[in-house]
């Protein structure tokens, strides 16, 4: 098929419709290594691509129904919905956006807060989800960070979060920033009480994410190769005038830079979380 | 003084002022009757130019190359101000001053952006942007401020965080956050009064606080009017629309109760007369440092909780 493409002029060639004659989301290519790669495999093994060990963005349900033990689990903030307070308006409206991104990722904003179990132990684990509106966050990320971190203090559990998301979210302006603060307050509570709070970066985490809950972890934990920063590459590249150094703002970059204190594998974050958490939870556990 | 775009009209009766002025050393007849009926002309335009402004033009007032900045409030506002300079363990970060001094009698610190006036100022102030060192002097400070139960008093002025590979590779977002979380809980009042610019995270990293102080025609945003023009329009032209909607002004602030006071400028702006908006401001951080103070630590420290924890808007059903 693609040499043929190749051959026909582009105002003849019909956009899209080639790849509807197979089964859409059958098969898919890596990002990286370029490799075919069997859909359902790839799900298996929770978007690292088999071949090269490329993490894929991964959804945020989908990211915790792989971590969590199966049962018992509930959904936290779940009751709490986003409201278009300033009726903000670009070049779409704010409330078209929320409603596009709540029709194509089926969440109705961008974080998932669950209380569960890993491996038996009890924990509260939150992640990003970065289709919806970049993972940006605005108050409904906000409240329902702050109250699975509020669980966590009550019931005396770690919290762990997953972070995916380009900063704060623009069209809830002054309020977004404003999240920063009460995330962070939630964390300082966290260190108070002795309850550890374990950041896992996965790509990309930067802007007022980065520069709030997700560098705030006792222990700090990247996905191999994701973007993590607070300033974007491109405004940084407008700035200085320079080009970036290879690498740059990549987790291996961060690890070197002495931002993180480890990069860890998708595939082993139930085992190597849960150990780390009964060390840094031995006096609950012991008592 | 240098005027605005918008001030065009107040800049051409000026301009006719000051020839007259001229003239007038010359005969004398009549003029300064003329001179001082074109000067209630001019302060009439000015009243009513700035009775209208837009959020944009605003945000130019913001960052007047006149306007006061910290320094220039610390000489008014202080007495025995010493600075205390760098982090400790990189470097001193000029965009960002910080100091113990008297507030009358009372003992306090002061945490500020600080921008520079000419060319070499601002180079050295690397237009009042902090790297991480500035928010980890900054760090220091404010748990300096905490052995000595000092009150923090911190002035905003900021078109953000530096965005340089040095400040990422010193961990720019890990000294914002740290800052946030450090705010949050500290055992002292802290003040914070916008004066210019307030620009994300680089102005929210020294502004957890207990009271919020914007001055007329200072801003405050998530991200700059460029940036969101440029992002969300695809055109850095659209600043003004951008401006519109993220409602950067003070006023649009205290609509969302973000703000405990709005302190009025002198007419034309805070540039056009520094000793009497330094007095406005001294008279309202007094004032709100007292309110606190008389709050107890920790019933200041649970309603900053609370102030925190219930920042956002959204439905629950």
């Amino acid at each position: 098929m693609s040499w043929i493409k190749k051959l026909l002029p582009s105002r003849i060639k019909t956009n899209g419709t080639s790849r509807r004659s197979v089964p859409e989301g059958l098969w898919t290519k890596c990002v990286t290594c370029n490799a075919v790669l069997y859909r359902a495999e790839l799900e298996r093994n929770l978007e690292v691509c088999p071949k090269c060990s490329q993490h894929m963005r991964i959804n945020a349900r989908a990211r915790l129904d792989a971590f969590l033990d199966a049962e018992p689990r509930s959904e936290i903030g779940a009751n709490v919905h986003p409201v278009d307070r300033l009726r903000f308006r670009d070049q779409k409206k704010y409330r078209d956006r929320l409603a596009q991104s709540q029709r194509t990722t089926g969440e109705d904003d961008a974080l998932v807060a669950m209380a569960g179990q890993l491996k038996g132990v009890a924990l509260t684990a939150v992640a990003f989800e970065f289709n919806f509106m970049g993972g940006s966050m605005g108050s409904v990320v906000g409240e329902r960070f702050v109250r699975a971190a509020e669980y966590s203090v009550d019931q005396e559990i770690p919290l762990v979060c997953f972070s995916a998301s380009g900063g704060a979210r623009m069209q809830e302006a002054i309020i977004s920033l404003m999240q920063m603060a009460k995330t962070s307050a939630a964390i300082a509570n966290l260190n108070r009480r002795g309850i550890p709070f374990i950041s896992v970066l996965t790509d990309p985490t930067m802007g007022g994410v980065s520069a709030s809950l997700a560098s705030l972890g006792d222990v700090i934990i990247a996905e191999p190769n994701a973007l993590i920063g607070f300033a974007g590459p491109r405004v940084i590249e407008q700035t200085v005038r320079e080009t970036l150094p290879e690498g740059f703002q990549r987790s291996e970059f961060l690890l070197e830079h002495g931002a993180i204190d480890m990069i860890m594998d998708r595939r082993e974050m139930r085992d190597r979380i849960a150990s780390m958490l009964a060390i840094m939870g031995h006096r609950r556990l012991a008592g | 003084m240098n005027f605005l775009e918008f001030e065009r009209p107040i800049a051409e009766l000026e301009a006719k002022i000051e020839e007259l002025r001229h003239v007038g050393n010359d005969k004398e007849i009549n003029i300064n009757e003329e001179i001082s009926r074109l000067q209630k002309r001019s302060s009439e335009l000015t009243q009513s130019i700035f009775s209208s402004l837009t959020p944009w033009q605003i945000s130019q007032v913001a960052r007047h190359p006149q306007r006061p900045y910290t320094l220039d409030y610390i000489e008014r506002l202080f007495t025995d101000f010493e600075e205390l300079h760098g982090d400790r363990s990189y470097a001193d970060d000029a965009a960002l001053v910080c100091g113990i001094a008297r507030l009358d009698d009372r003992p306090v610190v002061i945490i500020g952006h600080q921008k520079g006036r000419d060319t070499k100022e601002k180079l050295l102030r690397n237009f009042g942007m902090p790297r991480p060192e500035g928010y980890r002097k900054a760090l220091r400070v404010f748990k300096l401020a905490e052995r000595f139960s000092l009150p923090v008093l911190t002035f905003i002025d900021t078109p953000g965080a530096y965005p340089g590979i040095g400040a990422e590779e010193r961990g720019q977002s890990e000294a914002i956050a740290r800052n946030l979380l450090t705010m949050s809980e500290l055992r002292v009042p802290i003040i914070t009064t916008v004066i210019g610019e307030g620009g994300s995270g680089g102005a929210l990293a020294i502004g957890v606080n207990d009271r919020l102080l914007m001055l007329e025609y200072s801003t405050y945003s998530v991200i700059s009017p460029e940036g969101c023009a440029s992002i969300l329009w695809k055109s850095p032209d659209k600043a003004s629309d951008a401006a519109d909607a993220l409602g950067v002004t003070a006023t649009r602030l205290n609509e969302l109760q973000l703000t405990d006071e709005i302190i009025t400028e002198p007419l034309g702006g805070a540039h056009r007369d520094h000793d009497s908006i330094a007095k406005r401001i001294k008279t309202s951080i007094a004032k709100h440092l007292q309110d606190v103070e008389n709050l107890g630590t920790e019933k200041m420290i649970d309603s900053r909780h609370k102030r925190l924890r219930n920042m956002g808007f959204f439905e629950e059903h």
